[in-house]
């Protein structure tokens, strides 16, 4: 039995959905076969061959539409994560040989809302309405104004602030960082450039998130196949290995959190996957840190370890994410600038793999390997990914 | 503030949850200790999240609090109009739990809304079984 997913399987088509942002012309369900058919597409694939379905919607529904009769099934649903998990959980199935090729897909319409029939997240309450429900958010979180992520998701921030010296204006700097990336990213909702200053004087959202410091709402999907490391050399496509994986859950209460300022499911998750990879943070050339809001990428850097305790914010302040610095982070511009459907997880994967196969619209230069950092819900949940382009040893 | 006028979000108490929202109607914060490793406890379950025992048992808090952190929504939620903007906030009671809250009789702005102020629990009657807790600063 494999010890172990290093060098197990390997991703042979990336794709994201044809047109990307506002997509009212096709359905949550349309918006996987898009995906889907493009990442099939990109690696040419024989459809028939995909032996594997992992997504969060009905996985009989996506396979028959497909014309697929998957024999391994994966339907692991917690928030924008999910897809990172279930990348984890294919490679594992094709180390085991339950499946040879798989295929993990997402879509949401999460801004036309076409054909959306859940709750667009597992942690809240909107589906209690005004009469209340019975689930813990519905009685103890929603009886308190509580209207999904923006009024919940940062609740530690302040906290955070104020035992770390983090400022408003290292807050804003994580939105003005990534807009630098985005400015080159033709496929990215915001291109232009803007300033903290601009950061402060957009609508304030949700204390002391302003708009900018919070994700956009889009239509979009991607997809990514995946086979043995082995039989990846067969494709036309770069192979892109996994290298290291994780996944952890916290808690779908975001005020219960072990500590609000801090989330143990990313340093769960983060260290399987280092230790997993064999790597150290030094040879991350490039990352990607889910950002739902501007603390995210804080929160991370610090979780995942890549910078100590209240110095993320200064950090990317400073640039040392920004183009043409020593760690690259959220090159797409991230789910604050590229584009968020509400389970942005895929995107930030799709975002990687173009970097480790060298076609990113904002190309990193050299990028060997990537570490995709996921969260679900409002800290309920987390995958991390490490991927690599340089083949087995 | 009148039953009938009352527009916000109602819980719907489970079993586990019962007793707290009993109490609450009565005006009055109770909230679980472990039995077995005398940890105290919030939301209500029925086993200690930290040693699973099932023996546990309600006490009555004394219902004081600071205030942990907090965001103000500035976008209205259906029954809130009227508060907007207002302060979702964690408070940590003396006894050591925390909770989600609203903070009242005091302007919800971030220079009234200083973190780690002490507070003391309040009741605002939502229906004839329903009483929610709120926080407001005390003395």
């Amino acid at each position: 039995m494999p010890d172990s997913l290093r060098y197990k399987a390997a991703i042979v088509g990336a794709a994201e959905t044809t047109d990307l942002g506002v997509i009212p012309n096709l359905s949550t369900t349309q918006l996987h076969i898009d995906a889907a058919i493009n990442a099939i597409k990109d690696c040419g694939i024989d459809k028939n061959q995909i032996d594997g379905i992992a997504t969060t919607m009905s996985p009989a529904a996506l396979a028959h539409y497909l014309g697929i009769v998957p024999r391994w099934l994966d339907n692991t649903s917690v928030g924008g994560t999910s897809f990172l998990i279930q990348v984890r959980h294919a490679a594992a199935a094709i180390a085991m040989g339950l499946c040879e090729t798989a295929l993990v897909v997402m879509g949401q319409s999460g801004r036309s809302r076409v054909g959306e029939t859940s709750a667009r997240m597992g942690a809240t309450s909107a589906a209690g309405g005004p009469r209340g429900d019975i689930s813990y958010p519905g009685q103890f979180e929603s009886i308190y104004g509580t209207s999904g992520p923006t009024t919940l998701f940062g609740m530690g921030v302040l906290r955070y602030m104020e035992e770390t010296g983090t400022t408003h204006e290292q807050l804003a700097s994580v939105a003005v960082a990534q807009r630098k990336w985005a400015n080159q990213v033709p496929r990215a909702m915001f291109r232009d450039l803007i300033t903290v200053d601009d950061v402060f004087n957009s609508r304030m959202v949700c204390y002391p998130f302003h708009l900018f410091e919070c994700c956009l709402v889009t239509d979009g999907g991607g997809a990514l196949i995946l086979t043995s490391a082995e039989r990846a050399k067969d494709f036309p496509t770069n192979p892109v290995y996994i290298l290291g994986t994780g996944e952890s859950t916290e808690t779908p209460v975001v005020s219960q959190m072990y500590d609000l300022t801090s989330s143990t499911a990313f340093k769960v998750s983060s260290r399987q996957a280092f230790a997993e990879a064999g790597i150290s943070h030094a040879d991350v050339d490039h990352l990607m840190i889910y950002d739902a809001f501007a603390h995210l990428p804080i929160y991370g850097l610090e979780d995942l370890g890549f910078v100590g305790r209240g110095e993320a914010g200064a950090f990317i302040e400073e640039g040392n994410t920004s183009p043409g610095s020593k760690l690259p982070m959220n090159t797409n511009g991230g789910g604050l600038s590229y584009t968020h459907t509400g389970m942005y997880g895929m995107f930030a994967m799709q975002e990687a793999v173009r970097q480790v196969r060298g076609e990113a619209s904002h190309q990193v230069p050299d990028v060997k390997v990537s570490f995709c950092q996921g969260v679900g819900g409002m800290f309920m949940a987390a995958g991390s990914l490490v991927f690599t382009n340089e083949p087995p040893h | 503030m009148s039953q009938e006028g009352y527009r916000k979000p109602v819980p719907i108490p489970t079993p586990e949850t019962q007793f707290y929202w009993d109490k609450c109607k009565e005006h009055e914060l109770w909230v679980q200790r472990c039995d077995s490793c005398n940890h105290p406890f919030f939301y209500p379950r029925f086993h200690c999240p930290q040693c699973l025992s099932a023996e546990v048992s309600w006490f009555k808090t004394s219902g004081k609090a600071t205030l942990w952190t907090y965001m103000i929504n500035h976008r209205p939620v259906p029954g809130f109009e009227e508060d907007t903007p207002y302060a979702i906030a964690v408070v940590q009671l003396e006894e050591g739990p925390k909770m989600l809250t609203n903070i009242v009789g005091i302007e919800n702005t971030p220079d009234n809304l200083v973190l780690d102020m002490p507070l003391e629990v309040v009741f605002e009657d939502a229906t004839d079984e329903i009483a929610i807790p709120k926080f407001k600063p005390a003395g």
